[in-house]
């Protein structure tokens, strides 16, 4: 078969806590509907194999590669994205705490990283740091801000203990 | 990606009839891990792909029955893994699954989906071996149960036939004290494919064997005829000439980037003596449980 007129369907997903009814196709993966059909390009295109983290959303409450699961397979699913993390009273804890302890170098990785350690704190709200080096294992920084990562969501902790 | 057909049947007997009427033209979709990088480069370009993640009989998670633990087809490592009954049963299930991608390929990669999928560093496939798992096929002609040891065949080939796919894998579970334990040799830590994958049990009543993977074209089950490998009292300096017959079956592949074949054969012994170890220090364990 050739690429030029892909298989539509209709999906219902519920997209940072609104339902949205999208026309995708069966083609393309999560990342691609995200960024390309509905502009949520906080989430970033990357290694597209699953080895980088760099898209990184949650869905049904598990943190999950974006660009290894097509767009189709959300139908019914609770999915939320950088977007999504800021609150009403602004950054989320562990935004403010990647702002606070400098582990944004040049950003890239970030949203990937505020995903997949959003889902580890809230499964783990109190992780050792080994916990949360391997929670956050699938999240590669290519400028290796891993220390200064790691003590944000130490510190992201230490505040919601507060 | 080219484009395709996509199915989401909701019966086994709907995704059997897809499956037979496209044949080689067919893909399963489960985790989609592989799947959906062999899409992406054209490696595999389908007529049709049929995501089977919402047939019940595949959906329906870990179940116990008249001491057989069954693990649906549709089931996720993160969920294997936090199984209490794989723990206690199968924990060098758990080990594998848990060193598996990184926590998203997890959240997402299934059990029957590594097995196949049909690599030979598949980290499931030594334990699996080991623990003499079941994989519960249905087909055109029925259902049928192969032992996972012919159900592996070769690179990217399983026994599975036209029309066939994987509903569940089924363990017994063991009615006497056993231990267990799995390692594997990779690069770095995490998000990489391994270079040995492999699998120790021994039984209370000193029945030894080793599944490894990752240095032929399938992972080897091999049991040991020494009686040697399963006496906890005799020191793993002893056991050397016994360990050395059981990878006999190695054939490392002079083309991997990954380790050298003599890397890999001498690696492979250091493993095979660490695993036994572990598996008769947790046999004594269990004993005193028991």
């Amino acid at each position: 078969m050739n690429d030029t007129l892909n298989e539509m369907r209709t999906i219902s997903v519920t997209i940072n806590g609104k339902a949205r009814q999208l026309e995708v196709a069966v083609n393309h993966t999560l990342l691609d509907v995200l960024r390309d059909d509905i502009d949520l390009t906080g989430t970033k295109e990357c290694c597209v194999v699953g080895e980088c983290g760099a898209c990184t959303v949650i869905l049904n409450g598990r943190s999950v590669n974006s660009c290894l699961m097509l767009a189709v397979e959300a139908d019914g699913g609770d999915l939320r994205t950088v977007e999504g993390l800021e609150g009403d009273d602004g950054l989320s804890a562990l935004q403010a705490a990647f702002l606070d302890e400098g582990a944004a170098q040049c950003g890239f990785c970030i949203p990937g990283q505020l995903m997949a350690a959003t889902a580890l704190l809230e499964k783990n709200p109190n992780p050792t740091v080994e916990e949360i080096q391997e929670g956050l294992a699938g999240n590669l920084c290519r400028c290796a801000g891993y220390e200064q990562i790691t003590r944000a969501v130490l510190a992201a902790v230490r505040e919601g203990e507060q | 990606m080219n484009s395709f057909h996509y199915a989401r049947p909701e019966t086994v007997a709907d995704a059997v009839s897809l499956l037979d009427e496209y044949g080689e033209k067919a893909r399963l979709l489960a985790g989609g891990t592989d799947l959906i990088i062999e899409l992406r480069n054209r490696w595999v370009e389908p007529e049709i792909v049929i995501d089977v993640k919402r047939i019940p009989e595949l959906a329906g998670g870990i179940t116990e029955q008249d001491g057989v633990l069954s693990i649906s087809a549709g089931t996720v490592m993160t969920d294997i893994v936090e199984d209490e009954r794989v723990q206690r049963h199968f924990p060098a299930l758990a080990e594998a699954a848990v060193v598996v991608g990184s926590v998203q390929i997890r959240a997402r990669a299934t059990l029957a989906g590594n097995i196949c999928n049909g690599s030979p560093a598949a980290d499931t496939a030594p334990p699996l071996l080991v623990y003499d798992a079941v994989v519960v096929v249905a087909g055109p002609g029925g259902t049928r149960r192969l032992p996972i040891d012919d159900f592996i065949v070769g690179p990217g080939k399983t026994a599975l036939e036209r029309g066939e796919l994987v509903i569940a894998v089924e363990l017994p579970i063991p009615q006497r004290a056993r231990g267990s334990a799995y390692t594997r040799l990779t690069r770095r830590r995490g998000t990489d494919l391994a270079s040995i994958t492999l699998c120790a049990g021994v039984d209370a009543d000193g029945d030894a064997r080793i599944a490894y993977g990752s240095v032929g074209p399938r992972a080897f089950l091999v049991r040991d005829e020494s009686g040697i490998l399963g006496d906890p009292n005799i020191p793993i300096e002893d056991k050397v000439e016994p360990l050395d017959r059981i990878f006999s079956l190695a054939s490392p592949s002079l083309k991997s980037l990954r380790a050298s074949p003599d890397y890999r054969l001498a690696m492979l012994r250091v493993l095979g003596a660490r695993a036994l170890e572990t598996a008769l220090g947790r046999l004594t364990k269990e004993e005193v449980v028991r």
